[in-house]
């Protein structure tokens, strides 16, 4: 389906078996397959978990945990039947690698649910796949059968004595849904309203039961730092961030696509070399690093390396390691509202600053941009998604507030330059002028 | 029965993978509007007894997820995705080409019952954009040129 691009940088281990037709049992078994899974049963739970650990592997969905620890949590012994959730509810906003890794290597998945359960002394793992990828679901739904069918899930895998159910699942169309606890809500066949924490899910999850939850890219990776060693893993990347990273390339570059590159890979290398640099000739104007949800970094802050740490020093995030480019012809306050255009859509609206703070941005945004602005609105803007940060129950009020806050900050004069040139300079023609408020 | 047997077959055995019998309920509605287009009170009714809960509580969680409807739509569901990356590469103009190829607008369906549009939130097809799904299916890198072959395709398809 989607095209696979290539680059002389990448160092391919997620992505080694892309376009080699993994997704086949035979095939994958000839790329050393579910060789890791048998790995994991010799080394016990412990022994997993200290490779993970040592792999410095963080979790790819966007929080950049590390995984060996959170796995470390789920307590030894539990009354209730512990779980493995796989998230592949891939839906952030400038994020398509979990479509390729589900398309293209889907028994990896599968291997590393299996060990990430091992490692916990679960039974039963989930892989839960977003409702539009339904032909991922059906891929999957084959590669689970087919494993079933050879013995390599079910009972008494690889003649271990241990059991160990994997199955398949799809939700219907909801980006927080990606977000854990919501998540679990929605595989219990709920509305996807997140829970509070703690307790938190390696404590209490699924039905109850302690879970881990892990993104597909993160448990793609772990049959990998299993065979290599945690280790080798560690020294691709940076100091504490383990390993490689798909990072999906999109906008106004050249080759956009999905690229897997070591953690800690410069930024503006990244853009000029690996994505063709920025299209039609235009200079940069800013780039998100790592999902809609983190903040924006400006044409001159793009000399850094991408792991968790150093854009965190940086004011951004690695997110989910969508990297969106935006050439010097874009409005940014088009892409603010365009941004919170999406955040008012997904709030579940269980908790008030998010369910209203995203209403009253969007309807401020879409104003402003249309020539509707007043001066205060810019400061209103900035203080309105303040005070969302850090007030709701799950991150997507953060989600929504982190880019606006950083846009306001960073291209005030964008906001500036729609009070003078109304509706909106940058896109001259195109925006219908709406009325200005008194 | 209001979805077929070999539907309702796949939905009791796939209960058994999970320890509460609600929780398929989610894939059961998005299966069950796959094969009757949209979720009838009919196959509201239907779901609702199928997992042991009240038609209330089905229609609460209907309407949490955007891709169920419970009203009809077009044959096909053309959704072009209109968040950040496609939108800078020209989602914008590839919306406003099929709103006016079809005469309709967003939510709006043909009349002959053949499509319907939408506009949707970020499909997974950043690094290939501006892109839409037709149903399911995938199409990528989309110009306006692309968007009436694609259409056209659709059109020829269901006429057969």
């Amino acid at each position: 389906m989607a095209d696979l691009v290539s680059h002389p940088d990448e160092v391919r281990v997620v992505s080694k078996r892309f376009g080699q037709g993994a997704a086949d049992l035979d095939r994958y078994l000839a790329f050393d397959g579910y060789k890791a899974v048998q790995k994991a049963l010799s080394l016990g739970f412990d022994g997993i978990i200290k490779e993970v650990k040592e792999s410095n592997l963080r979790g790819r969905g966007g929080a950049g945990f590390p995984t060996g620890m959170k796995w470390s949590f789920v307590p030894k012994e539990s009354a209730k039947p512990k779980y493995v959730l796989c998230n592949g509810d891939e839906s952030e906003p400038g994020t398509c690698k979990d479509r390729l890794i589900l398309e293209h290597d889907p028994h990896s998945v599968i291997e590393g649910v299996v060990i990430g359960g091992l490692s916990i002394k679960a039974k039963v793992g989930y892989i839960y796949i977003r409702g539009e990828y339904r032909y991922l679901v059906d891929i999957m739904r084959k590669a689970i059968a087919d494993a079933y069918a050879r013995g390599f899930l079910g009972k008494n895998i690889f003649g271990s004595g241990v059991d160990f159910d994997v199955y398949w699942h799809t939700g219907a169309g909801a980006y927080e849904v990606g977000e854990e606890s919501a998540l679990m809500e929605s595989l219990e066949g709920k509305r996807g309203v997140p829970r509070i924490r703690p307790p938190f899910p390696a404590v209490v999850g699924l039905w109850g039961g302690p879970t881990i939850i892990n993104n597909v890219e993160t448990l793609a990776s772990v049959p990998h730092i299993i065979l290599g060693g945690g280790q080798w893993f560690a020294e691709l990347g940076t100091p504490k961030n383990g390993g490689t990273r798909l990072f999906c390339l999109s906008g106004h570059v050249n080759r956009p696509g999905v690229y897997e590159l070591p953690l800690g890979y410069n930024l503006r290398k990244m853009i000029d070399e690996v994505a063709g640099g920025v299209w039609k000739g235009h200079k940069l104007k800013a780039v998100t690093p790592g999902g809609s949800s983190t903040p924006v970094l400006t044409a001159d802050e793009v000399d850094v390396g991408m792991d968790f740490d150093q854009l965190m020093k940086a004011g951004s995030m690695l997110g989910s390691g969508g990297v969106v480019v935006l050439d010097d012809q874009t409005c940014m306050v088009k892409y603010a509202q365009r941004i919170m255009m999406f955040y008012q859509h997904e709030s579940c609206g269980w908790c008030i600053p998010c369910r209203e703070g995203t209403d009253w941005l969007k309807k401020t945004l879409n104003r402003f941009h249309a020539g509707g602005g007043v001066k205060k609105d810019i400061d209103n803007i900035q203080y309105l998604a303040e005070n969302m940060l850090g007030r709701t129950f799950c991150p997507l009020g953060d989600a929504a507030a982190m880019p606006t806050i950083s846009i306001v900050k960073k291209f005030r004069k964008e906001f500036e330059d729609h009070l003078e040139g109304r509706p909106c300079p940058y896109e001259k023609g195109v925006v219908e002028q709406l009325p200005v408020l008194a | 029965m209001v979805v077929s047997e070999q539907l309702d077959a796949f939905f009791t055995e796939k209960m058994k993978d999970y320890p509460t019998q609600r929780s398929f309920l989610v894939p059961m509605l998005l299966y069950t509007q796959d094969e009757l287009g949209y979720l009838s009170d009919e196959a509201i009714a239907y779901v609702a007894q199928k997992v042991n809960l009240d038609e209330l509580e089905i229609r609460n969680v209907i309407s949490y997820y955007s891709m169920l409807t419970t009203k009809p739509r077009g044959r096909y569901n053309v959704q072009v995705c209109r968040n950040i990356c496609c939108m800078l590469r020209g989602s914008d103009e590839i919306g406003a080409h099929v709103k006016q190829r079809l005469g309709i607008a967003h939510k709006g369906t043909t009349a002959d019952g053949m499509f319907s549009f939408e506009e949707v939130e970020c499909i997974g097809a950043c690094g290939w954009a501006p892109a839409m799904q037709v149903n399911y299916d995938f199409h990528e890198n989309l110009t306006a040129g692309r968007v009436d072959e694609i259409l056209d395709q659709y059109r020829s398809k269901s006429s057969l």
